[in-house]
């Protein structure tokens, strides 16, 4: 069969790639839902080193992604079924140390592969959940929450085992996203975020309390933080998270910066903090969140942060939601119909 | 229910690169024809997919099925096709009603087999225009202009180019429509009307415009073939 793949050839430009595929061994998935993430917009617009654009274009972007199987030579799964899509490819062995998402030679499809903006998606068996009773629109973005997942997950490892308050630095979807995950995965904890924008933070109804970045009262104290900044607030958020976190605490690094970033190791080291980097999600965290997002209130929760811009139905209309993506504060996601 | 018909009626090969007809000459790995039912066996809103093909060739077409598509053989119902594209589509029909009986509900795609570049949006969209008006077809908005000539040596006239429209396949009817209107066609009529959509027409039938694709090309000409090899990546066969 011929198969569409959309691909970025360079910033602001898709063009199609006509794929022969024999589609045998693995399980064929329509995309349903897509929503766009930080990092594809990065190739979008170009904000990626030219070197590293030159390495990875042309290359179809997205990697949160449901969609329905129409076929399994596997047996795995049955024709119609609602699944969500994994984008982790890991390598063939796993040493069952090291995360799939980190391992040595795993790929990540929209990162140097082709991600799922394709007319049908073959993925191994095990790349693929299935899922039950979630609005494919929140669906879409099982990818995010399974991120937020793998976080709490090696926190939870991680951490000392004092954990009144956990601060999030950050008020957009991410951040938004790990409270989530934070306030069903550690209910006893005091979840408080600290963010830029009042109208942002106005949408963290369910935290304990939120704060604004410059007026942070002088007791303000946590016993761990997830940064979930990136960019250039990553330097302001890190800056005021090693300040005001107790001694030993960890902070859990999520967001993601194309610039280094200055650290006042002298208060880590006094401090005996742990900082962990994290990034991306594998099967396991995938399943949580499937399961997470099964629950209604976690859902409903997710639904309102977002925005359902207009099926995409042509290539124009690629152009368009990525425009859109520009101009919401939050997560979009759209009907992939092409 | 919903069939997907692909016609492969013809033996001709206008393109003297063999003396296959051209829905079997290779693209990539396998035959054109069997991208095009690939890409109809994976549209799960068609109960069944229908392939019309000329009586000499239906060995080698089951044979192309057995090999490639071993486990989709139940969904795949082969036809003797007609002596025209009409006859082709009628003998379709007719096994359809064999295999499931007559309804006033049922829908037929159909679609060229030499155009594998159809997608699944467009098969879809098909679908969703014939249920709502009961006959459509696929076009793209015309970018040459297009000019008329009654005589073949001067134009008689040059029509607003808005307006034209190149027509592609799948065309898709609802079956018992169809049916009433070619019963209508005299012979004559019939010799003329080769394309199922004029039928409609000429007797006054709405048919819908459903929005193709530049790239679901039909591949007629020896520069067809080498621009659909060229999009597959692969090398053109000479």
């Amino acid at each position: 069969m011929i198969n569409y793949v959309y691909q970025l050839v360079s910033p602001r430009s898709f063009s199609v790639k006509y794929q022969e595929v024999g589609f045998e061994s693995g399980v064929v998935v329509r995309p349903e839902y897509m929503a766009v993430c930080h990092a594809d917009q990065r190739y979008f617009t170009g904000q990626r080193d030219a070197k590293v654009l030159r390495k990875k274009l042309p290359m179809a972007l997205i990697h949160e992604c449901c969609g329905r199987v129409v076929s399994d030579r596997t047996g795995t799964f049955r024709p119609g079924q609602s699944v969500v899509l994994i984008p982790n490819v890991p390598p063939a062995v796993d040493d069952g140390i090291i995360y799939e998402n980190y391992a040595k030679g795993s790929r990540f499809l929209s990162s140097g592969s082709d991600g799922f903006m394709r007319e049908f998606v073959e993925l191994p068996p095990d790349r693929v959940v299935p899922y039950t009773g979630v609005r494919p629109q929140v669906a879409a973005i099982t990818e995010f929450v399974s991120v937020g997942v793998h976080a709490a997950g090696r926190f939870d490892l991680a951490a000392h085992k004092r954990r009144e308050a956990i601060g999030i630095w950050g008020d957009g979807s991410l951040a938004y996203t790990v409270a989530c995950v934070l306030s069903r995965t550690f209910p006893e904890s005091r979840i408080v975020v600290v963010g830029k924008s009042p109208q942002k933070l106005d949408l963290f109804t369910f935290v304990d309390r939120t704060y604004l970045a410059d007026s942070l009262p002088a007791d303000f104290q946590v016993d761990h933080a997830f940064e979930c900044a990136g960019g250039e607030g990553s330097y302001y958020a890190i800056d005021d998270m090693i300040r005001t976190i107790n001694p030993q605490g960890t902070i859990m690094l999520m967001g993601v910066s194309e610039n280094k970033v200055a650290i006042n190791t002298r208060d880590v080291l006094e401090k005996g903090l742990t900082l962990v980097g994290c990034s991306r999600s594998g099967r396991r965290d995938f399943e949580r969140a499937v399961s997470l997002m099964e629950q209604p209130d976690f859902a409903n929760r997710l639904q309102s942060i977002i925005y359902e811009d207009a099926p995409v139905r042509s290539v124009d209309d690629i152009y368009r939601v990525f425009a859109t993506d520009l101009n919401t504060p939050f997560k979009t996601a759209f009907r992939w119909d092409l | 229910m919903i069939f997907g018909a692909i016609l492969a009626g013809g033996v001709g090969s206008r393109m003297h690169i063999a003396d296959m007809p051209k829905q079997f000459l290779p693209l990539g790995d396998k035959p054109i024809i069997l991208h095009t039912l690939e890409k109809f066996l994976l549209c799960s809103r068609l109960d069944a997919v229908y392939v019309g093909v000329h009586p000499k060739w239906m060995l080698h077409m089951q044979d192309l099925i057995e090999k490639h598509l071993p486990d989709r053989k139940a969904d795949i119902h082969l036809v003797a096709g007609g002596g025209d594209r009409n006859d082709t589509i009628f003998h379709i029909v007719e096994q359809i009603e064999k295999d499931f009986g007559e309804d006033e509900s049922h829908i037929i795609v159909t679609h060229d087999s030499v155009r594998p570049f159809v997608t699944l949006r467009i098969i879809e969209d098909n679908i969703d225009a014939a249920l709502r008006c009961g006959a459509c077809d696929t076009v793209v908005g015309a970018t040459d202009t297009i000019v008329v000539s009654e005589d073949g040596r001067l134009i008689s006239e040059i029509p607003e180019r808005g307006k034209m429209y190149q027509g592609q396949t799948p065309q898709s009817f609802r079956i018992c429509l169809l049916k009433k209107l070619y019963a209508s066609l005299t012979d004559e009529e019939k010799a003329i009307l080769t394309d199922a959509c004029k039928i409609c027409v000429v007797r006054d039938t709405p048919v819908e415009l459903v929005q193709g694709e530049v790239s679901n090309l039909k591949i007629t000409t020896v520069s067809d073939y080498k621009i659909a090899q060229a999009m597959v990546g692969g090398t053109a066969l000479d």
